[in-house]
């Protein structure tokens, strides 16, 4: 009696030291590890959270409206007084609260057009890769083909023959942007049906769907997520250009790209008209590409 | 190998025929034909007028004869250019899109293989700095970013050189579209040779030569540059493609009159043959310009097997 309690003891004991002594540490808490490690990287987080912040919460805290014009306060550079931090436009419009407008609908289209170019370009991939044989190389084939078309000519072409309405240019964006995600998945599809962990799996008697999302999602949410943070701000530097050009966003709505095209205009006499929408937008490019190299460390353990 | 070329020549037609076939039917699919204008014109001359460009017959006739013409060369008389073909506005831009385009991307290979090499050789050096340097600015300056400050800085307040225009190729017109292009070129080509050379530096072929005590400019110029080159071959496709044919917003801050801003206007006005003119020029242009990259880098790179 005392002695099976003993030994009830030990083992007790035993697997609680066992506990504290190997605690699982998934892959995912590994990579985060390996990410918080990254100071480059963890800084451009931070960075692109405040820029996302003040996008969202500074146009209601901010005394002024994005369309609003001051007649009284035209051309100023930025000052304190009335609070035009960042000055004014021609019409005495606030640039802050401008660019923050143009921040939203920047990052609104960064955001919609990276979900659904990744949404299609997995289901593209994971199609291809999973059926194969002639349907996997005529899907391929048509990859192949929209990475040979000239895509900013025929973009420009879309967005003048369908119009420039928000929803419109995000699905102009969309379809000259999902074919590496397209290619990423059905590369990584195809070598993870054959993988030897995924056999394992199946000898030991792992149901399909258990294999499916215990061993293969988690292998191609890696790649996903880097190729979508990659995908960002290409996608937004996409939308900067079609509206720069005049053919994405329209006024009396603002994105980056139309405050730096306005800008431009002006930039003899309030350079700051240029400085300061330039500087929101690359701020934000270099931060997604630094998160973007900073998750394709942490998440790619081969890579190391 | 000519099999291979062969091949890949029959695999371009395809890609070729789909973007015509697309762009048209998109084109088509616009409201407004080309003629409604605010100006009431007679039913008479808009017949006529239909007649001519043959917009009366059902689309897949018109799209027939558009075919047809195409294979001829002729890719149809502007709408709204009146007297011009698209052929003759072609002629016209074309070659000052490639004398910007073509003059960059000569220039940024030399540039951005010198620098990358010293770079990769030099790490930490003040070489390596400014390649890196310029590849973070390429990235995160787009070019309609740094090419309204090249005006401000150098056109504005320097006034060394005009903010934009053109004069039948006078270099004074064409230096500071052309720096930017290259500067965005280097901003590539310079990582891109860093990176490779570095990677090419720590390979075993390379110990061997060292190990039978090569000198070093030796080993790099005969033994590591070939096969550090190959990633620039392939990223030399896109980016001269990208300034040649593309650069739509380089001619548009600098204002010059190169395809870029030729099919910008051709947007802007509606002008359907303009714009499926010459999206379908480009794309030839650009599909025989990956061949011939393939084709280069398949003659480089031992490796391939066609």
């Amino acid at each position: 009696m005392s002695f099976n309690n003993k030994r009830d003891d030990l083992v007790a004991s035993l697997d609680h030291t066992l506990d504290a002594a190997i605690t699982g540490r998934s892959p995912w808490l590994d990579a985060r590890a390996r990410f918080l490690r990254n100071k480059a990287a963890v800084f451009s987080v931070v960075l692109l959270c405040l820029i996302a912040l003040a996008c969202i919460v500074g146009p209601w805290v901010l005394p002024h409206a994005f369309d609003s014009a001051d007649w009284d306060a035209m051309s100023l550079p930025p000052t304190f007084k009335n609070w035009h931090l960042l000055g004014t436009d021609e019409s005495g419009r606030d640039l802050l609260v401008r660019s923050l407008i143009g921040g939203r609908i920047s990052l609104m289209v960064g955001l919609l057009a990276t979900m659904t170019s990744v949404t299609l370009g997995i289901v593209w991939g994971a199609t291809a890769g999973f059926i194969g044989g002639r349907v996997d190389s005529f899907m391929m084939r048509i990859v192949d083909m929209m990475y040979a078309v000239p895509y900013l000519l025929i973009a420009i072409l879309m967005v003048t023959i369908l119009g420039r309405a928000f929803y419109l240019v995000v699905i102009t964006i969309t379809v000259f942007s999902w074919m590496d995600m397209a290619r990423v998945v059905r590369g990584q599809t195809l070598s993870l049906r054959s993988k030897e962990f995924v056999e394992a799996a199946r000898a030991i008697g792992v149901p399909t769907r258990r294999i499916i999302f215990q061993h293969i999602v988690p292998n191609l949410l890696g790649v996903v997520v880097i190729y979508a943070t990659v995908t960002i701000p290409n996608v937004i530097l996409t939308e900067s250009v079609l509206s720069f050009l005049g053919l994405g966003i329209q006024e009396p709505m603002t994105s980056w790209g139309v405050l730096i095209h306005d800008g431009t205009a002006v930039m003899e006499i309030s350079p700051w008209m240029l400085l300061f929408p330039a500087l929101f937008l690359s701020l934000t490019l270099y931060c997604f590409n630094y998160t973007g190299d900073g998750l394709r460390d942490a998440l790619d353990p081969k890579d190391r | 190998m000519w099999t291979y070329v062969f091949r890949r020549v029959l695999a371009m037609i395809p890609t070729v025929f789909v973007v015509i076939t697309v762009c048209y039917l998109l084109l088509h699919a616009t409201p407004g034909g080309p003629f409604d204008s605010e100006r009431k014109v007679s039913a008479v001359v808009l017949a006529n007028l239909n007649a001519k460009y043959h917009l009366d017959l059902p689309l897949w006739q018109q799209y027939l004869y558009y075919l047809n013409s195409l294979l001829h060369g002729d890719l149809g008389a502007s709408f709204r250019y009146e007297d011009w073909s698209v052929n003759e506005l072609v002629a016209k831009a074309l070659p000052v899109s490639a004398a910007i385009g073509g003059g960059s991307i000569l220039i940024s290979l030399v540039l951005g293989v010198f620098l990358g090499t010293i770079a990769a050789l030099r790490q930490n050096s003040v070489v390596d700095y400014l390649v890196m340097g310029i590849s973070n600015a390429g990235t995160a300056f787009p070019s309609f970013v740094i090419g309204p400050v090249l005006i401000l800085v150098f056109a504005i307040w320097l006034k060394v050189a005009p903010a934009g225009g053109w004069d039948a190729f006078s270099p004074r017109y064409m230096v500071l579209p052309m720096s930017l292009l290259t500067f965005i070129n280097v901003a590539s080509i310079g990582r891109v040779m860093r990176g490779s050379l570095i990677e090419v530096l720590h390979s075993n072929f390379i110990r061997t030569a060292r190990a039978k005590g090569l000198p070093m400019r030796v080993i790099i110029l005969r033994h590591a540059l070939k096969p550090a080159l190959l990633p620039v071959v392939s990223l030399t496709g896109p980016l001269a493609i990208s300034s040649i044919t593309a650069a739509v917003v380089t001619e548009s801050v600098f204002s010059i009159p190169g395809l870029g801003k030729l099919i910008l206007n051709g947007a802007g006005n509606r002008d359907y043959t303009l714009v499926l003119g010459l999206v379908v020029l480009v794309t030839v242009i650009t599909v025989v310009f990956n061949l011939l990259v393939d084709l280069t880098y398949a003659l480089l790179d031992p490796k391939i097997r066609y």
